[in-house]
């Protein structure tokens, strides 16, 4: 059995549902990360584990034990947010040893533990300066050991590199990956941000209009977007539109192109239009006339972004843009010019709204 | 563009000279009790006068108390108007603006007819009563202040996630308002303190309607009965408004020096 258990999780602001019939296990000391556009409803469900929102419906259990009832300073769950929320009145040792001292702990054993998680983040030298004293990573890391401080059950990430510089965002989200893995503690993270959700989690749940469309690993969420949303929201992927030519044997024209998925489309007639994904790493300009896995193309523009070289061709009706590595001797492509672009089938995804 | 500045100086020097020479005015006859030189004797007669330091000691208390029980109220409800409430906030601020526009002497007729002996609630019947009826008209002539004070301290501080962090940690009501948020507003509390003083040292309508032996009907009584003795009052409680206005200004830039980094 899992160790956090969303069951049939509902929840309406007035008339308005923002999140419908969310199911999901999460095992002890996994990392999962809820990633979706603003108004997903994906930190609504960050804050009703937390217990400050309440579910309009369904249940959440942890541990075995039903969080229902339970009011958010019951729930011994560990929060970082967005804004860092450090105590200002606090120094970076008060605010770590906050929770400790809220829950009646000897001096000594705030101490110790305060150190062990100054330790953690690197910041024993930092203990005696406040918060407005600190830069926006250097809080934010406070802020994680304030909260794994006092040994959570659960520790809920609500954006909490959104407000950082890239450089920072990069370090410190490896850092949490790091410190999760070693003390093995069981996190829920909240982001907009595919490349964070993709680097640091075991599972991630991809959240549209208040549904999950897809729960999986990173690299299942990558390369077997479940939905048009996940393709698109989740990397960049080329959406060519075609009609479906022979579904047993998984033919599909695009333009005047037929090519072949090498295996039978499911739940589709000839004649049925079809949205098949590709994405940009996975075509190549080749040498050699279209075919089952080539297409026709003429270049629109190319880029030459440093170490990847990205070319945008028109392929019957749609754009799309596909990237090769760069290599000194090779001539990048020209607009107008006419190509093939040749591509593996299985790299060719069915999607389904 | 000189004319302009020209102009502006001559209106600054106009004005401060309107408040400024009554002033000097009431300093400077002050100090003339003695015939032919300048003395402090009318100082030294109001403070070595027994009842200038019963009535300057009785509205010291007063205001204290008015100062520990306004925050008790303002501060909480500020807090949850922000917090839980933000739906009702025109209504509060509509009532805590009342007293600047119902004159303090309605106030007191209404207390009087509310609280008099004859009353469920008689506590104009008691010595005791009476000061925590004045204590608590105090509490309402503050309120516009206070309120604004504590609110826009409050305004600078995230209160909900704050709120929430500490919940998550385990913090319970009384901790969260006491150790997390009290602390963060208290240039807020202390400027609304400072101006609550000020009110309190030189308030007369309320205490001389409740008979109440405090520094406002004292400042009255010497000022129809004496003749250098009530300029040095009022130099004096000049002096504690003007302490109090300074202590606000410092308040405020230790709070502004402590904000955090952008």
């Amino acid at each position: 059995m899992a160790f956090l258990t969303l069951t049939n999780i509902q929840k309406s602001f007035g008339p308005v549902q923002v999140v419908h019939n969310f199911n999901m296990g999460i095992d002890r000391g996994e990392f999962v990360s809820f990633l979706g556009p603003s108004g997903c409803g994906k930190t609504t469900i960050l804050r009703m584990i937390a217990g400050f929102e309440t579910p309009s419906g369904g249940s959440i259990v942890i541990n075995g034990k039903n969080q229902g009832t339970l009011k958010p300073n019951q729930r011994n769950i560990g929060m970082v947010f967005q804004a860092y929320a450090l105590f200002p009145n606090m120094n970076v040792h008060d605010n770590v040893a906050f929770g400790l001292k809220v829950a009646g702990a000897s001096k000594t054993d705030i101490d110790m533990r305060v150190k062990q998680m100054l330790g953690l983040i690197k910041l024993e030298h930092l203990a005696d300066r406040f918060p407005y004293q600190l830069s926006g990573g250097q809080q934010q890391r406070v802020a994680l050991a304030r909260a794994i401080a006092v040994k959570p059950q659960v520790l809920l990430l609500d954006e909490p590199l959104s407000a950082l510089d890239a450089k920072i965002r990069i370090s410190l989200r490896e850092e949490i990956r790091q410190i999760q893995q070693q003390l093995g503690i069981t996190t829920v993270f909240v982001t907009h941000d595919q490349e964070e959700a993709l680097s640091i989690s075991d599972r991630i749940v991809v959240m549209n209009a208040g549904r999950a469309d897809q729960i999986g690993t990173p690299f299942e969420i990558y390369n077997t977007p479940a939905t048009r949303f996940v393709a698109s929201f989740v990397g960049t992927l080329n959406i060519i539109e075609g009609k479906v030519a022979d579904p047993a044997t998984g033919a599909v024209t695009i333009g005047d192109q037929r090519i072949s998925l090498k295996e039978p489309i499911a739940g589709v007639k000839g004649g049925d239009s079809i949205s098949l994904a590709l994405r940009p790493e996975a075509g190549s300009i080749a040498e050699g006339a279209p075919g089952d896995t080539a297409l026709p193309g003429e270049v629109v523009s190319t880029s030459f972004l440093g170490s990847v070289i990205r070319t945008k061709l028109r392929v019957g009706g749609d754009i799309i843009s596909f990237d090769m590595f760069n290599n000194p001797g090779m001539t990048p492509p020209v607009a107008g010019e006419h190509v093939t672009l040749r591509f593996a089938a299985k790299d060719l995804l069915v999607i389904r709204e | 563009m000189k004319a302009q500045r020209l102009g502006a100086w001559i209106a600054i020097a106009v004005g401060a000279s309107y408040f400024i020479i009554p002033l000097l005015g009431t300093l400077e006859f002050s100090l003339r009790m003695r015939r032919g030189a300048y003395s402090f004797d009318a100082y030294q007669s109001v403070f070595s006068d027994i009842q200038f330091r019963e009535t300057f000691g009785y509205s010291i208390i007063m205001a204290l108390l008015t100062i520990v029980f306004g925050m008790l109220l303002v501060v909480p409800t500020a807090y949850w108007v922000r917090l839980r409430l933000p739906q009702v906030r025109p209504v509060v601020e509509f009532v805590t603006l009342l007293p600047l526009v119902i004159p303090a002497i309605v106030i007191v007729f209404g207390y009087l007819r509310l609280y008099n002996s004859s009353s469920i609630l008689p506590l104009t019947g008691s010595t005791s009563g009476t000061n925590a009826l004045l204590m608590f008209s105090y509490m309402t002539l503050s309120l516009p202040y206070m309120y604004r004070a504590v609110d826009t301290a409050m305004r600078a501080i995230d209160v909900r996630t704050l709120t929430e962090a500490a919940e998550s940690l385990g913090a319970k009501w009384p901790t969260i308002l006491f150790r997390c948020i009290f602390p963060n507003v208290m240039s807020g509390v202390l400027s609304g303190a400072f101006i609550t003083f000020a009110i309190v040292m030189g308030e007369f309508t309320m205490a001389a309607l409740l008979n109440r032996p405090a520094f406002g009907p004292y400042l009255q009584l010497v000022g129809a009965n004496k003749a250098y003795e009530p300029s040095a009052l009022a130099v004096i409680a000049f002096a504690i408004t003007w302490l109090s206005m300074g202590l606000i200004q410092l308040v405020s830039r230790f709070q502004q020096s402590a904000s955090p980094k952008a």
